[in-house]
């Protein structure tokens, strides 16, 4: 009932979306033109140069006239927000994005306007940060395409990064270590999958349980096991290593960011290519989807729900248990109570973010990897403005990309309701 | 879906049960999966729990590998040890018999409380800990009525114990009956502009509570952080507000070392203004309709988005409550960790209540003495305060899957008892 009376009021929505559109560029023009008044004679210095480990990767550093390059950005984005009002274009979310862009980077060089930034290093911490939340992420992706809501991916990543560490720990052996963490969050998966597919438990709550036993369990075997012999089971051999791509991680600025990054950032962007093939180009990935868009008719061809939805469940909690053991053995090189820190979530918000697309969700993730470094920075140049209020803005982003300002995003059709053959 | 009008038709209508006032108050219909499923859920939970709480006991483990020599000597000490733990976790939430006993005695003798007040210490603090579970558990389930998933009561919570914590500190000369008033409202108020933002949200453009609700958390969180290193600091930069004055504090309702305060009877009051409200309002029917099936609401002439909203508000507002009372009942200041969890528990104190005001307070007081009787468990026995969130997370899986139960201890429904019924009865003709 609700779609014939939004059909009919379209025409008028998307011309109002783009007037709106236009207008918060406009807006943004305007603060980035009075940020450049603020700081007209001074230099920004960007470092490019890397250190990482020992290594040092030179390049020249990007010197850019503050007060200058804020007014060109400003033209820039009020151009765009003039076009868009003008144009009525339905790209909104686009020139929306874009502008936004702009004004992070213009920030960027505002607050770093008569000091220097190590531009590389930021990018570099950027997307070690997105990484869990884009494994997170991936985890949702597969669990919702097929019709399962998993908000318990913390919980996954929480086993997942306790068993790792501690197989790893014990056998002295990575790879045993990230296989343990796949396991853990397998199984994480499977109980969820148990609750909301056999027993038809709401999927909110069976993700509830998922996020509470995970941190209980966690939190109990810490305090008995961990505390007492953080020598035989909390001290895995090393962190997982980088790897260095041939000669390409020498490449100044982007060989750092890209070519020399840990094993675990490759495997994640092979999965990322490989989710994208296998949903939308597989008959495989054409079944799931059938089943999270309209379960029943895919029963009437033939296609057994249940079975996606346990398969798919059980990969999302292979991939949580995943980004788990990203962020414990593959960071921290250890266990602490409540490592995820909340990263699950950012992920689910990633998922959305991305329209429950695997390139989407990686570019969501890594808004919220560079949010998290980016507030790091600031907070060390100290531009008297409070960070902690700037740290918001990934989620008020989330809130409003989920609201449908800005694009819509839509969620599978059956993501949610259980399934009850007649 | 129980009562399907097809199984009248065979058998003749039944005379109508005289019940008495007690069952009418107690047991509704149905009643025997509301409360028995619950109990025997909670029952599993304790049993797993004490199978968990053997299996990490070193003396039992050994016991256990001499097995076959002495079989008896392994079961009496696992009996033992998962006894000594739960007897110790019900010292700790209720404190010892024998000393409120002893206490009591020398009271009446001596007229000296002290003993009396230690040996209550323990209640006290467990129903102490009840109280922001009542609080969050009716915000989320006024929320589960009103078909609405409130993920954000953390943040609820957090937003109300600043607003709290502002109002109580930097008011000053202030008497208590206009001060402490002006607190809890204050903290209401913020919780009901947490809870609507993400209601206003859904109602207006679709967007899913869930999320929204878990983004406001994380929203919370940073301005906490940002208002307790800046504005709301101390003068000394710690990352706390000043003291609440004393004249906004929630009075304790029992003398010193006996801790547990005034919030504990709003929340039971707001328990029953929530339950009368729902069921005895028509704005609460017309909540508890838009929950049933929005649908038909809306054909009603309800209007859902105005009901979501409302909903959501009245949710953040009980949430904020629970916030006001960790400020002003027991940190008396607003500190960056202070809610610890309540967020996830009320979703699983709501589950367990299934959703009713009465079930809700029952299920907190579960909470609260668990988590009071906890620590001593850790002090005494050695056994990690953590088993308690395994134990409660099986809570919910045993509530969540009633079939676990029933196919566990056996325990029919009505279609199937009803369907065992008609089978036998072809039998026989």
């Amino acid at each position: 009932m609700a779609e014939s009376a939004l059909t009919q009021a379209q025409p008028k929505v998307r011309s109002s979306q783009s007037l709106i559109a236009g207008t918060i560029s406009l807006v943004i023009a305007g603060l980035l033109f009075l940020l450049g008044l603020n700081a007209v004679g001074d230099i920004s210095k960007f470092v490019l140069t890397s250190q990482r480990a020992g290594v040092t990767i030179a390049a020249p550093d990007l010197v850019l006239p503050t007060g200058i390059s804020l007014f060109i950005l400003a033209f820039l984005v009020a151009v765009l927000g003039g076009y868009q009002i003008v144009s009525g274009s339905k790209r909104v979310s686009l020139f929306v994005g874009l502008s936004a862009v702009v004004l992070v980077f213009g920030f960027l060089i505002w607050a770093t306007h008569g000091k220097s930034l190590n531009l590389t290093g930021m990018l570099v911490s950027s997307v070690i940060r997105a990484t869990p939340i884009a494994l997170a992420a991936l985890a949702g992706i597969y669990s919702e395409r097929s019709g399962v809501v998993n908000i318990g991916i913390e919980g996954m990543m929480l086993m997942g990064a306790f068993v790792s560490v501690v197989a790893a720990s014990v056998t002295q052996n990575l790879i045993i270590g990230v296989i343990a963490g796949i396991l853990a969050g397998m199984l994480m998966g499977a109980l969820h999958a148990v609750l909301s597919i056999k027993y038809r438990v709401n999927q909110i709550i069976s993700g509830t349980v998922l996020i509470i036993l995970g941190l209980g369990i966690t939190s109990y075997l810490t305090r008995l096991l961990l505390d007492v012999y953080p020598d035989q089971l909390n001290s895995p051999p090393s962190a997982i290593p980088s790897l260095q791509v041939f000669g390409l991680w020498r490449i100044p600025v982007i060989g750092p960011v890209i070519f020399n990054q840990s094993s675990l950032i490759y495997l994640l962007w092979v999965m990322l290519i490989f989710t994208q093939v296998l949903f939308f180009r597989t008959r495989w990935g054409l079944r799931v989807r059938s089943v999270g868009e309209h379960p029943k008719a895919a029963d009437t061809l033939g296609i057994n729900v249940f079975r996606t939805r346990y398969l798919s469940v059980l990969i999302s909690g292979a991939i949580g248990g995943l980004a788990g053991t990203y962020i414990s053995l593959g960071v921290a090189g250890q266990f602490t109570e409540g490592i995820s820190a909340g990263k699950g979530f950012l992920g689910l918000a990633a998922m959305i973010f991305g329209n429950w697309m695997p390139g989407g969700a990686y570019l969501g993730a890594l808004i919220f990897g560079f949010f998290d470094s980016w507030q790091e920075k600031l907070s060390i140049l100290q531009i008297g403005i409070p960070v902690e209020l700037l740290a918001m803005a990934p989620y008020i982003a989330t809130m409003i990309v989920l609201s449908g300002f800005v694009g819509r995003s839509r969620m599978p059709a059956a993501d949610g309701v259980p399934y009850q053959k007649e | 879906m129980s009562d399907q009008p097809e199984k009248t038709q065979q058998t003749p209508t039944p005379p109508p049960e005289k019940r008495t006032l007690i069952q009418r108050i107690f047991v509704r219909r149905g009643a025997r999966d509301t409360v028995l499923i619950p109990i025997l859920a909670i029952f599993t939970a304790m049993l797993v729990g004490g199978v968990i709480i053997a299996v990490s006991t070193p003396e039992v483990r050994d016991a256990w590998r001499q097995f076959f020599q002495a079989p008896w000597e392994a079961i009496k000490i696992t009996i033992e040890t998962v006894w000594n733990a739960y007897v110790a976790l019900f010292v700790g939430a209720f404190g010892s018999p024998s000393e409120i006993v002893n206490g009591f005695r020398t009271w009446i003798q001596t007229g000296n409380s002290l003993t009396l007040l230690r040996a209550l210490r323990p209640i006290g603090e467990s129903l102490m800990l009840t109280t922001p579970y009542i609080f969050a558990g009716l915000a989320v389930a006024l929320g589960f009525r009103g078909g609405l998933f409130n993920i954000g009561a953390e943040g609820q919570i957090f937003v109300g114990g600043l607003a709290a914590a502002f109002v109580g500190y930097s008011f000053k000369g202030l008497p208590w009956i206009i001060h402490l008033p002006l607190a809890l409202l204050a903290a209401i108020l913020a919780g009901a502009v947490w809870g609507a933002i993400p209601g206003f949200l859904k109602a207006r453009y679709g967007a899913h509570e869930v999320i929204n609700t878990i983004m406001m958390n994380y929203i919370a969180f940073r301005l906490a952080d940002y208002l307790l290193q800046g504005p709301m600091s101390r003068p000394d930069r710690m990352p706390i507000t000043p003291d609440v004055l004393p004249s906004a504090w929630l009075p304790t309702l029992l003398p010193s070392p006996v801790r547990v305060h005034l919030g504990l009877i709003i929340a039971l009051i707001m328990a029953g203004v929530v339950y009368w409200f729902l069921w005895k309002t028509p704005l609460g029917l017309e909540i508890r309709m838009a929950g049933a099936n929005p649908r038909a609401a809306r054909y009603a002439g309800i209007r859902i988005a105005v009901i979501i909203v409302l909903t959501m508000a009245l949710s953040g507002a009980l949430a904020g409550m629970a916030g006001a009372n960790q400020v002003l009942g027991v940190e008396h200041r607003m500190v960056r960790a202070f809610s610890s969890g309540y967020g996830f528990d009320s979703i699983a104190l709501a589950l367990l209540g299934n959703s009713h005001p009465l079930g809700v307070v029952l299920a907190a007081f579960l909470f609260g003495f668990l988590q009071g009787g906890a620590a001593q468990m850790q002090a005494t026995v050695g056994v990690p305060i953590e088993i308690i969130k395994i134990i409660q997370g099986l809570i919910i899986i045993f509530v969540a899957a009633p079939e676990i139960i029933r196919s566990l201890y056996r325990i029919k429904t009505k279609e199937e008892k009803e369907k065992l019924i008609a089978k036998e009865s072809q039998i026989s003709s």
